[in-house]
């Protein structure tokens, strides 16, 4: 049994680069990630959200009506979806004054998680207990 | 000696991150570290041959072909490079092209990880 844990930190906002939604796909990607491991190997990514990041996480995107793209609304439900941990710094979310109402969910796609809104100092501690840390 | 991963998100043109890429591989590779890179993004840029080495800006085919002859392992984003109009028949001979598992799996068994996200 060997678990490599990874952080990854989306701090930069959705649509002005491709970031944001790479780190999501990367993440996502941890669902086949097994088959290119031996048995009992595996890759446990957990998601944070500071600073910009967390505007990737607002819902009713439009990403498609106005740039013809699949929003990153849809990456970060999938994401809940398949039940990566995600995390979203609440302080940041107070300096840009986003309630929580205003955060996506993925209960009409049949998702168990949601998104755990925590102090920094929470994703402090995921960043320092993981294996590798990447930065989107 | 260890296995380190880098994962490069940045262009060849128009930011140094991808060229301090290939030669950080290359000082590592030459300690005898295993070394792995993943591209992803416009860092795919890379992985397209028959690149003219203009003075003014970077260029990666010639160093991404002694990182290969090194053993150093390249894998780009299938995806990514298809998007920017890259097709197999123009990809570097040994660049591998796969999805975003690879570069998981290459992290799964490395001593250090190196992410150098996009611009």
């Amino acid at each position: 049994m060997s678990i490599v844990t990874c952080a990854f930190v989306i701090q930069r906002p959705p649509y002005k680069s491709e970031t944001s939604t790479l780190g999501f796909t990367h993440a996502i990607s941890w669902q086949v990630v097994e088959m290119l491991l031996e048995d009992g190997q595996n890759v446990i990514p957990t998601v944070c959200f500071t600073g910009e990041g967390v505007l990737n996480l607002i819902k009713d995107q439009k990403a498609m009506e106005n740039y013809g793209v699949t929003s990153i609304e849809s990456h970060g439900k999938n994401s809940l979806l398949v039940d990566l941990d995600m995390l979203v710094c609440k302080e940041d979310l107070d300096r840009f004054g986003i309630a929580e109402d205003r955060l996506l969910d993925a209960e009409d796609m049949g998702a168990d998680k949601k998104l755990q809104i925590v102090p920094y100092a929470e994703i402090q501690k995921a960043m320092e207990s993981c294996n590798h840390l990447l930065f989107f | 000696m260890g296995t380190l991963t880098i994962g490069c998100f940045a262009s060849l043109v128009g930011s140094k991150s991808l060229d301090f890429t290939l030669k950080l591989a290359d000082a590592a590779a030459d300690k005898g570290h295993k070394v792995n890179i993943w591209l992803s993004g416009n860092a795919t840029g890379l992985g397209k041959n028959h690149q003219k080495h203009l003075k003014d800006y970077s260029t990666g085919e010639k160093p991404a072909l002694e990182l290969l002859k090194k053993g150093v392992e390249i894998c780009e984003c299938e995806a990514c490079a298809l998007a920017r109009g890259i097709l197999k028949p123009d990809a570097i001979e040994g660049i591998q092209w796969n999805a975003m598992h690879w570069y998981l799996a290459k992290i799964h068994g490395s001593d250090r990880v190196l992410h150098i996200g996009g611009e």
